[in-house]
This record gives structure tokens, sequence and C-alpha cells, in this order.
């Protein structure tokens, strides 16, 4: 078995081993046992990855290539670059972590499990397909047990918000097949048989009418996951009705999806397309920036804050893929790592905050930092990160964004990048403002007084995303280094 | 081969059978009754079978093959109908038609 | 020379900051005091150490070289890339010696003031990661570094402001300063953008090299009738008075009071907030050269107009830490209004020097003014000054040290602000009149609310305490000893003799007329506090009363408070906000859910043909099959 599909194969084995779990605690050890191990393959991923560069140039390594369905030339064939492993890396954290918070799941706990963890195989299949086909079915994959998760175990009108996601992203599923059977059957421009693999169609001339026509489709097909404004509305209700793990793996992981594909398909198999777009897309995705901050402001759900931040933010990855340098790709990805694991964390927070006061209403939380020592200061150091706080990972990615689109020759785009730079502000207002209010101030309740502190696997979640967000802020050099080199081959298509 | 009858005049007995059993199937109210136009769709085709075969292929046999295997089909048939009928009766009281919508959308 | 040790000085608070940090709950408060004392401590001798070596040493030909020791963090494209590093220069060694004098004292004091506090580990390591922030800014080797710091000390300054976090209006004050200064951050953070882009460097010594492209090409660009550089520099300045709590950005200043008195000291007296001083005077050679000094003019007029209107507000406080905190802008004020008279060479650059040179005797006599503030406070319980009065007897050290920065504020001959004060006067007179006039004014002003605070606490009426006060204990008297030699002491250094603006030193003389202009200003000012507030009577009121409408206005800060909250809570949050959020609910979700509704419309109308009776399904079967089997006819004849 090699390295890349052993990603897919544990969760599956730990999925088959989870349904002879007889209760709770058997379900959550075996969920543990098995991410655990998930996690540790994907540490070692990154050093293989970093080892196997030194004498391996190809785009991608750890290729690997089997035959499905012969008719349509369709093949699983899989393989990694920087990007990939770094998101790989992304999903496994989240994912334990996510084991973690959910250590007592009320009922149904095999079942959760389950569905969490195949929802997690199929974003791990995403991350390693090169074959636009088998991509598409494992984004599939990951879509779908979203539904039952938010459904079941949500919270608040969960059936309805569940509908709404998942129509969505159905929607979004049936633009984007039509966008990549566009690129399918367009992919023998130079002669040959039609494929589905990304490294191959890269190597062809699609027409450009094809390209411009097709762009808009994969673009829209992903951005709708990515929180593009204004198909964004799936992401608050669905946000705040999902239990706490699914909301850190939605927010966290699944919505990079959106901006991954864009950056994998999108952007590299329909260049000339992407050229022609960018301004279109550029003022959805600026305006999104500044209108996810402003509607993160006005909100009086926890959760609906930072659905509304996530949109904020993810918008600014989009922003910077449409801006098409080096510098801001490099951004647009670290900040997918980074609003991934920040985003984690809040909700993992949000649902610490919510377990114990039965509340996510602003108004009525209030001095929650006394009473629990542990979750207060990990709240603060949270918000202050996802403000773009120097030493944080927030911080790495932004200036990247900011600094590679301002370096965009044309004036346009100099000044929309202006504009989103000054959405910091807001999100230092609506972050303070939350993180003052449930945290600071005079307890709100004197029930609350008497609220247990954080336990240790609650602990063991939060530190284990608090990690990785330390390390990149304050060492940056070499995950950018990291990642430039993937992106240039990426970037030569745009030239 | 009937002596003086002609396979136009029996085909046309059929037809007359078989329209009148369709008609009673769209617009008996009662299920028996629909389940008895039933029979009298099998049985006009089951007829023309046999007289098909009898009036142009004299040496074959499969036309009264069929008919055999549709008057097995129709008792099979008719004994499911009288249980679904019965069952529905024990439900709701009733073997009209109208009361059988309720599984509409 | 190598001074690459002076890494160290930010380094040794940066793990102080982590240790006390994360062990907050497990160190006990009286260990942790003497771990962040110590570890400032070093920071403390090796930065005198540095300033001792450097101004004796770094010349090279009569210049004063830059040591630049640096590693590159992040890169962004070929040529831009975030360095960290340590740069020496005269101005950054002078910072040094102040941010970490400082901050070593109120380590000390800190001891005693916060004795028996809940978060006493946790309010040092706070300190230790603004000692931290702080050294990295100064030290920065690039705009980048700068931002970056700059941001960090703005955090570290909302968690101090926040560190009684149960009180509402701390954390208001704190989410007020960290809001504002971010907001002038965001102008920052455009203008390193602006400059970088044209320049292609985001370091300070190519950007501000004689020949390097942005002094010599600035002309190049333009962007509504001024260079694009120039955009760039008033961008930056807006970060600077963000910082430094200039007009229009000054809102937060007083409101920061609700900090801890040390804090006060330490961050919104002495250090932090002369960033934005500091970060002009690193860029002083571009701020001169490009567009024959457009930008530098409206730093001057800022600070000039900051100076006096701060001056007046003081007036007119009640709250003793308040009328620090307005004299704390009317003083940087004059620092940046010093700068931006200032020219480049020789002699010509004395207000360059006199801004610097103010910072220095500010830094000391503002802490220990704060300090003594934070004495009575901590004897009294109350910042107000009706709470106090006639205390000199009880806290003679307290009244001393207060007295002695009070008379350097006041600029009284002999002390160090009447030095430094007198550089800058010089500097405005020869450069602008207009400056100069307000300047002196300011003085007056300065001298009498200075004094009028000095009576209110150590004199005037005999108020009856809860306890008897006492003098505060040796760990909080010891600092304010030594700062108050400081700010006698602090003005006989020959500072011409270390910084200038181009590095060459120079002699300055004190300039006499002016000085006794200023003096005898000052002068009139002590007395009439004098004659007010020295003994309880009602002059003061009737002086208030002749004024009316003018008093009020000053008293309530000319209403800048209640501008910005009508304009951010009703207009940005309360309008944009509201409709923004109305605009999604109701138009962008509407849509989503629109096209959901409609489907289910259309689905209502056709499900009738689903009638659930078989018959109509036969039927339909039947006639379909008809229709099918005619068309089929149709076609096989033709």
């Amino acid at each position: 078995m090699d390295i890349l599909s052993l990603f897919v194969v544990v969760p599956v084995l730990t999925v088959l081993v989870l349904v002879f779990a007889k209760n709770l605690k058997q379900a959550r050890v075996i969920s543990l046992i098995g991410m655990t191990i998930q996690f540790a393959m994907s540490i070692n991923l990154i050093f293989a990855y970093i080892k196997e560069r030194t004498v391996n140039t190809d785009i991608m390594v750890f290729t690997k290539d089997a035959l499905w369905f012969e008719n349509f030339n369709i093949h699983y064939s899989i393989g990694v670059d920087a990007i990939s492993v770094l998101m790989i890396a992304l999903t496994s954290t989240v994912i334990l972590a996510g084991i973690f918070i959910s250590w007592k799941v009320d009922d149904l706990a095999k079942e959760f499990f389950v569905s969490l963890i195949i929802l997690a195989s199929g974003v791990f299949g995403f991350f390693i397909s090169i074959d636009l086909f088998t991509l598409f079915v494992f984004y599939e994959i990951a879509v779908i047990p979203m539904y039952l998760l938010i459904g079941i175990w949500g919270s608040g009108p969960k059936e309805n918000s569940a509908m709404k996601l998942t129509l969505m992203l159905m929607g979004a599923s049936a633009v984007l097949s039509v966008g990549i059977l566009g690129i399918y059957f367009n992919s023998n421009a130079d002669g040959g048989a039609l494929t589905f693999n990304i490294l191959e169609i890269a190597k062809v001339h699609i027409p450009v009418a094809a390209q411009n026509l097709f762009f808009p489709f994969v673009f829209i097909g992903f951005a709708v996951i990515g929180a593009l404004f204004p198909f964004h509305t799936w992401s608050p209700s669905g946000h705040a009705s999902a239990p706490t793990a699914v909301s850190m793996l939605h927010a966290g992981v699944l919505m990079k999806l959106g901006g991954y594909g864009i950056f994998r398909i999108a952007m590299y198999l329909l260049p000339l397309g992407a050229i022609n777009w960018t301004d279109f897309f550029l003022v959805l995705a600026g305006f999104g920036v500044i209108y996810g901050a402003f509607g993160a402001v006005m909100q009086k759900d926890l959760k609906y804050v930072n659905a509304y931040a996530s949109v904020s933010h993810l918008s600014l990855v989009l922003f910077a893929l449409l801006m098409l340098n080096k510098t801001a790709w490099t951004g647009a990805i670290i900040q997918s790592l980074s609003h991934g694991l920040l985003t984690a964390l809040f909700f993992a927070l949000i649902g610490m905050v919510y377990g114990r006061t039965h509340t996510r209403e602003i108004e009525k939380l209030g001095g929650l930092m006394k009473i629990l020592p542990f979750i207060g200061a990990i709240y603060v150091i949270t918000g202050l990160a996802y403000l773009g706080l120097p030493g944080f990972s927030g911080f790495v990615a932004e200036m990247n964004i900011f600094v590679g689109a301002f370096q965009h020759p044309d004036m346009f785009h100099r000044i929309i990048t202006i504009v989103v730079i000054s959405s910091i502000v807001v999100t230092a207002v609506y972050i303070l403002r939350m993180v003052g209010k449930i945290m600071m101030g005079p307890l709100s309740n004197t029930e609350y007084a008497k609220l247990p502190k954080a336990t240790w696997y609650e602990k063991a979640g939060l530190i284990l995303l608090m990690i990785p967000v330390i390390i990149i802020g304050v060492m940056p050099f070499g995950l950018s280094e990291m990642i430039k080199a993937s992106i240039q081959p990426f970037l030569e298509r745009l030239l | 081969m009937i002596a003086g009858i002609n396979i136009y005049e029996i085909l046309t007995l059929t037809s007359i059978l078989f329209f009148i059993g369709l008609y009673g199937f769209f617009t008996r109210e009662n299920l028996i009754t629909v389940l008895l136009s039933i029979e009298l769709i099998l049985n006009a085709s089951a007829l023309n079978f046999v007289l098909i075969n009898t009036y142009l292929y004299p040496d074959l046999l499969q036309g009264a093959i069929f008919t055999i295997f549709i008057i097995a089909l129709a008792a099979a048939e008719t004994a499911l109908a009288i249980a679904i009928i019965i069952n529905l009766y024990k439900l709701i009281y009733s073997v009209e038609v109208k009361d059988t919508e309720t599984m509409k959308y | 020379m190598d001074f690459s040790y002076t890494i160290l000085i930010p380094l040794i608070p940066l793990a102080l900051f982590v240790i006390l940090g994360i062990f907050s709950k497990k160190i006990p408060p009286s260990i942790s005091g003497w771990i962040g004392s110590l570890g400032l401590g070093t920071s403390f001798v090796l930065s005198w150490y540095t300033a001792y070596s450097y101004f004796l040493g770094g010349k090279l030909n009569g210049v004063y070289q830059t040591f630049i020791y640096k590693t590159t963090w992040l890169n962004f494209t070929d040529k831009l890339h975030i360095d960290m590093g340590v740069l020496i220069d005269p101005i950054s060694v002078m910072m040094l010696v102040v941010v970490s004098t400082i901050s070593f004292m109120v380590h000390l004091y800190s001891r005693g003031y916060m004795k028996g506090d809940d978060g006493y580990t946790r309010f040092f390591s706070y300190l230790a990661l603004f000692s931290f922030s702080m050294f990295g800014l100064v030290l920065a080797t690039n705009l980048f570094q700068m931002y970056i710091f700059w941001e960090l000390v703005g955090a570290s300054s909302y968690l101090l402001i926040g560190y009684y976090y149960t009180k509402p209006s701390a954390v208001a004050a704190g989410k007020k300063a960290f809001i504002v200064t971010r907001f002038a951050d965001l102008g920052f953070l455009i203008g390193i953008l602006l400059i970088s882009y044209y320049s292609g460097t985001f370091d300070f010594q190519e950007i501000n090299s004689l020949h390097g492209s942005i002094i010599t090409n600035w002309a190049a660009t333009s962007f509504m009738g001024l260079s694009v550089i120039t955009w760039g520099l008033i961008l930056i300045y807006l970060g600077a008075a963000g910082k430094s709590a200039m007009m229009p950005f000054h809102i937060w200043l007083p409101d920061a009071m609700e900090g801890p008195t040390p804090v006060s000291a330490l961050i919104h007296a002495a250090t932090m907030v002369v960033a934005g001083v500091y970060l002009v005077a690193r860029l002083f050679p571009v701020y001169y050269f490009v567009e024959n000094g457009f930008a530098l003019q409206i730093v001057a007029y800022v600070g000039a107009i900051s100076s006096l209107v701060a001056a007046i507000i003081a007036i007119t406080q009640t709250d003793i830490k308040r009328v620090l905190a307005f004299s704390t802008m009317s003083q940087i004020g004059y620092m940046m209004l010093a700068l931006g008279v200032s020219k480049y060479d020789g002699h010509e650059g004395l207000g360059y020097m006199a801004s610097m040179f103010h910072l220095f005797t500010h830094a000391m006599f503002k802490a220990l003014l704060f300090l003594g503030a934070g004495s009575v406070i901590h004897i009294v319980h109350s910042n107000y000054l009706k709470d106090m009065g006639n205390l000199r007897k009880h806290m003679p050290i307290t009244h001393i040290t207060f007295l002695i920065a009070s008379l350097s504020i006041a600029g009284f001959p002999g002390f160090a602000g009447f030095f430094s004060k007198d550089e800058i006067l010089a500097a405005a007179y020869e450069n602008n009149m207009l400056i100069y006039v307000s300047s002196v004014l300011v003085a007056g002003l300065t001298a009498f609310y200075i004094f009028r605070l000095y009576f209110g606490i150590f004199w005037g009426k005999d108020n009856t305490y809860e306890h008897t006060p006492h003098e505060s204990p040796w760990s909080m008297t010891i600092p304010m000893l030594f700062l108050a030699f400081m700010s006698i002491a602090g003005g006989y250094i020959p500072f011409s003799d270390y910084i200038s603006a181009d590095s060459i030193p120079f002699k300055s003389h004190l300039n006499l007329p002016l000085a006794a202009i200023a003096t005898s200003i000052g002068f009139i000012g002590i007395i009439l506090a004098y004659v007010f507030y020295k003994k309880e009577n009602n002059l003061p009121e009737r002086f208030a009363n002749s004024f009316g409408v003018f008093y009020k206005w000053t008293y309530h800060k000319f209403y800048f408070d209640e501008i910005y909250l009508f304009v951010t809570k009703k207009i940005l949050f309360g309008i944009v906000g509201f409709s923004a959020a109305w605009f999604d609910k109701h138009i962008v979700d509407g849509t989503m859910v629109g096209i959901g509704n409609t489907t289910v419309a259309i689905s209502e109308k056709i499900k009738g043909w689903q009638s659930g009776k078989f018959q109509d399904y036969a039927m339909s079967f039947v006639g379909g099959g008809v229709v099918i089997a005619m068309v089929v006819f149709y076609i096989w004849i033709n």
C-alpha cells in the first residue's frame, strides 16, 4: 500500500471497526486511535515529502495510477505537492481535534463518528486525487455526510439548515460537473484520447473559447463551498445548526476544498479563462471580504459571528487566488491553513461555552474568563490571532496576500486591495467586541459561577490546534518556501 | 376453424370485448368490478391468440400454448388481486376505488 | 564593533513572557516579580552598556555608524522580504536606554504596587511581552519589522489596559485603544505598501539613503497633485499619529488610563506612545526630502495643534491620570512639531535633536509623574482630585519626587525639561513663527495644569481619609527616586553630541532670550496655579464660570468621543452594518430561499397530476401508448 492511499484506507478501516463498537466509550476510543494514526501519517508525510523533494522535481510526487473505468479513461490516480500535503496535515489535525471535542456525544455516538470519519475520508481523497473524476467523487463523498451530521446531531432549525446547505452544495456540484465535463471533452485539443488526468490536461492547449466558457462553471462550482458572495448564505445557518465537531471540520476543512479546487483546477487547467474572468470575480470576492466583516459585526449569535467572519476570511482566499501572482497565492494557501485552524479553534471554544451555558447569545454571556480561565485565555489568544496579530498564522497569511496583491501592476487591482485591507479594522471590531463581552466584564449570570473547568480532552483538542497556529506565525520561512516551490508550475501556466 | 364465421367477425367480437374491459377498468368504482374488467381484457387477448392461431397457422400450436399461459396467469393475478382487495378491506373497510387515493404524493 | 549581543535585549523579556505566561498559575507571586525584574534588569544593564560603548566608540570620521544584524524571516517576492534583526544607530540606542530604564523601573515599582493582586504573575508576563515588543520596535531594521512589533505593542497595550478584565470600563478602554490604533495602523500598512511598491524595499537604510530611489526619484509618480510617496508618508504618519495619540486619534489615550498605573507610566507615557515620534524620526530623511517636506509640514502642524488642544483640555480634567494623559499628548505634540520644523544638516537639524532630547527627558519625568500619581492612588484609592489634598506630610518622598517632575515638565531652569523644551522652542523659533507662539503658550499652560495637580494633591484642602495615608513601600519609592534623579540629570546630557538628523555631532547652545521668555511664561503658569489651588478657595469655580460654554466644551474634551461614537456606532455600524445584515438576510439569502420556494411552488402546482387514482394512471398509460402507436404508424406509412 502506498503512502497516499493509506490516507483513504485508514479512515475506511476505522469506520469498519467502528461498526462493531458497542457504546460511546468504544466508539470514541476507536475513532481516536484511527485518527491518531492518520495524524501521525500526515506528520510523516510532511517529512517524507520534504525528503522526496530533494531528489524529485516533478509537479506531483508519490504518484500512483490505476485504471478504474476504461471506456471514459477514468483513473484512480493520486499524487501530492506541498499544497496538498499541507492540506492533508490540516485535515488530520482538525479531525483529531474534532474527535477530542466530541468526546461526549449525547446519542447515536457510533453513527456520529462513522459519519464524521466518512466525511474525512472524502476530504483526504479529494486532496490526493489528480484525476478530475476521482476528485469529484471524493468531493461528493465529503459533502453528503454533512446532511446527516447536521440534520441528526444539530441544534436549532437543523433540518432546514441541513437541507439548505446540502441543496446549495449539490447545486454547486451540478455546475461544477458541467465545468469538469467541459474540460474533459476539450482535453484532446492536440489530438489523442480524452483524459481526466490533471497533469495530462495541463499539457494540452484548451481552446480559449472553451476556457472562457468553462472557467466560470468551475470557479462558481468551487466558490460556493468557498463562501463566495452571494453564494455564502448556506454557511451561517449551516454552521449555527451543526454540532461542534462538524462546524470545526466544515469551516476548518471542507470550505477549503473550494479554494483548493479553484487553485488546482480552475487556475491550472483554464489559465486563459482565469485571466479573462478575474476582474469580475475579484469584485465579488473583494466585496465579500468587507461584507462578511460588516455582517459579523451585527450578529448576536456567536456561531453566526464566526460564520460571517469565515465568509470574510475565505473571500480573502479567493481574492488572493484571483490576483494571480506568487506572493498572493502563497498567502492564499497559508490563509487557508491558518483560517482552518483558527476557525476550528473558535468553533471548538464556542462549543465548550455553549455546552456549559446552553446559550450562544453574546448579550447573555459575560465574564467567563474568571470561571473558565483556560478556555478564556485560549479564546483571547484565538481572537488576537484571528484579527491578524503578528506571531500567529493569520498575520503571515494576510501580509502575503496584501503585499502580493499590491504588487499587481494594474491600478484597479491596487485600489481594490486597499479597500480589502481596510477589513482588518472591522475584523478587530467584531473580534474584540465578542471577546470583551463574553469573556471579560462582570459575570452576567450568577449560575455561571459553578461551571465546570475545561477537561483534559478539551484542552488536548485546543492545544493541538493552537500549536500549528503559533508555529506558522513564528517561523513562516520554511512553510512559505515550500509552498512557493510548488506554486511555480501553476504560475507558469498563466504567463 | 369455425364454418361460416370468418376471422373478421370474431376479431370484431374480441375487440369489443377488449374495449368493454378497458372501459370498465377506467370507470368502475368497485375494485372487484375493476378486477372483472381486467379478466375481460385478458380473455379478449386469450381469444385472439387462439383464433389467430387456428385461422392463420393451423399447423402450429404456439397461440394455444400462450392462451394456456394467459389463463394460468389470470388465475394467479386474480388470486393476488383478491388478496390485495381483502387486505385493503381489512384496512379501510371499503373496496371503492375512490378510497384508495391516499397514496398520492 | 560588534553589537550583535543587543539581540538579547528583546529576547530576555520574550523568554520571560513565555515562562511567566505559560506557568502563570504555577509560579508564586513572590518569585515572578523577582524573575521579571531581574530579566529586565539584565536588559537595562545591556542597554546602558550598549549606549556607553556606542556613543563613545561608534563614530567613524565623525559620523555615527549604523550597525545592522539581520536574518530573513519571510520572503514575499524576489525583492521584498521581511527581515528580523537589530539596527543600532544613535536614535535606536537612545530609545533602548529609555525603554529599558522605564521598563526596569516600572517592574521594580509594580512589585510593590501590584502586591496582593490576583493576576500578579499574569501582569508581569504582560509587562515582559510589552517590553519585548517595544525593544523589537526600537531595533527594527525595516518598515515591516517595525509594523510587526507595532502591532504587538498595540496588543500588549490592549491586554494591559484591560488588565482588570472584570471592570467593564477597562475592557471598553482596551478595546477602544486597540481599534483606534488599528485604524491608524491601516494607514501605516497601506503607506508601507505604497512605499515598498515604488522603492522595492522595506529596509530603512535603503529607503533613507540620500541616493536611493525614493529620495532621488519621488517626483516620478503623482496622485491628486502630490507625489505618491508623499501620500505614502502621510499614511505612515497616520499610523504614527494613532500610536502617539495625535489629533484626531487621541481619543483612546485618556481612556487607556483605566489600566494599572505602572502600565500607564510605562506604555502610555514613556515608551509606546512615543513610538510615533520614533517612526517619523526613523524615516526623517524621506520626510524631509520628498516633496520638499510637505508631509513633514503636516507632522508639524498636527503636532502643534494637538499639543495646544491637549494642554487646554488638561486644565479642566479632574481625574489626575487623565490630566497626565492629556499632558502626555501635549508633550508628544511638542516632539512631533520639533521634528516637523527640523531641517537636515548640522545645526539646522536642531529640531530633530530637540525632539529626541525631549523624548528622553519626557520619558523620565512623565513616568515619574505617573508613578507618583500611582503612589497617591495606591494610598487614596481614588483617581479624583476632589478626594485628595494635603498629602505632602504623609508622603514626603512621593511629594518631593512629584515636585521635581512637575518642575521638570514645567520647564523650570535647571531641570531636564527646561533644556529639552528650550531646544524645541529654539527650533520652532528659527523655522515657523506661528508654531513657536503656540508652543510658548503651551509651555505656560503646561506649567499651570501640572501645578494645579501638584497643589491639588499635596496642598489644598485637608481631606479626611478612610485609612491614614502613609508613604508607599521602598519597592515603589526607589524607582521614583531614581527617575527623579534622571529628571534633573537628564538635562545635562550633551544630546547634540550624540544625536542629529545626519548622524554628525554638532554643538548646540542654550538660547538665552528664548529660554527667558519660556521660563517667565512658565512662572506665570505656576503662580496662577499657586493662587488658584494652593489653598482651597472658590477662584477656580468663578474662573470656570466666566468661561461658560468654552469651559464646558473643554471639560468634555471638545466632544471628540461623542463625534467618534456617532460616526462609528450610528453611521458605520448602525447604518452600514445594519443594512448589510438586512441585505444579507433578505436579499441574498432571500434569493436563495426564493429559488427553493419557487421549486416547491411549481411542484405544488403539478403534483395534482398525481391524483392517486390508478384508473387515471392507466388511462394516461393507455392514452400514451395509443399516441405513440399513432406517431410510429404515421412515420411508418410515410
